[in-house]
């Protein structure tokens, strides 16, 4: 798949707020990202492409037909699904688990912010936004590429295991702290306790 | 009025609005967003708070006159009408919400009271300020000029 590097770093922005939705346009767009807002979590997925029911495992054909999105950043507190919920429900996905997201939220709750940390949030930014904070989104895409132009490697002269492995994503953290995921490179053929990361 | 004169009020007037507390950084914000492809940012994205507030503010009445108060809605609104006012910069009516939220927390109705009515007069009292602003505004376009940089 050959990615345009000319091309703007799409990002996927979702707030409940409408005027919030207005802002982070405006900041994105003046920081020179290509933008898409959406007012739910459950819009978000649906841009995204992954609905419980629709899930695929196998990575490959979700992704070259939507749009790609580099980034996805979400207010915490929302109606239903909150930003919380829709961290957990990307980084499940194994279609979708590389792509950073970034949490918004007026109160700072060192609680909340951890929690959403460990669960694979790639930054914590506090509301109202401001044209600052969009600095700190570049890193982390340019950090997601790199992982996956290594996976993309990888996997041109290996089996693509991701339909093997597709239960597993507990080990994510341990693999984003290497660089690169074993999960990918190494095949395990485990296993029903997806609690533990089995070293081959 | 001539266009310096009309600048020269913009300029007098926006610098109370920061000096009295009514707006802080997070409207400056706003008008760094705005630029020749986007002329009417600021003046959007506040009418949307205008709109948002007086929703909130009508819904706010409506829980506190019921027999029984639902804190947790009140707290609801209050928490949208926080949102609302930071993200545009309007510090005193943000002000107003922090102590509103936490006479909820405290399920206290008097406080609940009190703080309805101030944010209340904090909002009308920005909104009266920000619609004279955005009139001069017009006032210096109309004429040919532009706005003063800040």
């Amino acid at each position: 798949m050959a990615v345009a590097s000319e091309a703007p770093f799409h990002v996927l922005a979702v707030d409940d707020s409408l005027i919030d939705r207005k802002l982070i346009e405006r900041l994105l767009k003046t920081s020179s990202f290509q933008v898409t807002t959406v007012e739910s979590g459950s819009k978000a997925l649906e841009f995204l492409g992954l609905r419980e029911d629709l899930e695929r495992p196998s990575s490959a054909t979700s992704c070259q037909h939507e749009i790609e999105v580099n980034l996805v950043i979400t207010d915490y507190c929302m109606p239903e699904m909150s930003g919380y919920d829709l961290l957990k429900k990307i980084k499940e996905s194994s279609a979708f688990k590389d792509i950073p997201v970034v949490i918004m939220s007026s109160e700072n709750v060192p609680a909340r912010i951890n929690r959403c940390l460990e669960e694979g949030a790639e930054e914590f930014l506090l509301k109202p936004v401001k044209l600052s904070d969009m600095n700190k989104l570049r890193p982390h895409i340019l950090k997601g590429k790199s992982k996956e132009d290594q996976q993309r490697s990888n996997s041109n002269n290996t089996i693509d295991f991701s339909t093997i492995n597709s239960g597993s994503r507990n080990n994510k953290r341990k693999a984003n702290e290497e660089g690169l995921s074993p999960e990918r490179t190494r095949p395990r053929f485990s296993n029903n306790s997806t609690n533990s990361l089995t070293v081959l | 009025m001539d266009v310096r004169q009309l600048q020269r009020q913009w300029i007098d007037l926006i610098s109370a609005l920061f000096r009295e507390g009514f707006l802080d950084a997070q409207f400056t914000q706003l008008q760094q967003l705005q630029d020749e492809s986007n002329p009417d940012f600021v003046v959007e994205v506040v009418t949307l708070f205008f709109e948002d507030s007086e929703r909130l503010l009508n819904d706010l009445c409506n829980v506190l006159s019921q027999q029984v108060v639902d804190f947790n809605r009140v707290d609801a609104h209050v928490h949208q009408l926080k949102g609302s006012s930071a993200s545009i910069g309007a510090q005193r009516v943000k002000n107003v919400c922090i102590s509103f939220r936490n006479c909820c927390e405290e399920r206290n109705l008097e406080g609940c009271f009190g703080c309805l009515q101030q944010v209340k007069q904090e909002y009308s009292l920005v909104k009266g300020k920000l619609e004279a602003l955005f009139g001069l505004e017009q006032q210096i376009v109309a004429a040919g000029g532009s706005l003063p940089m800040m």
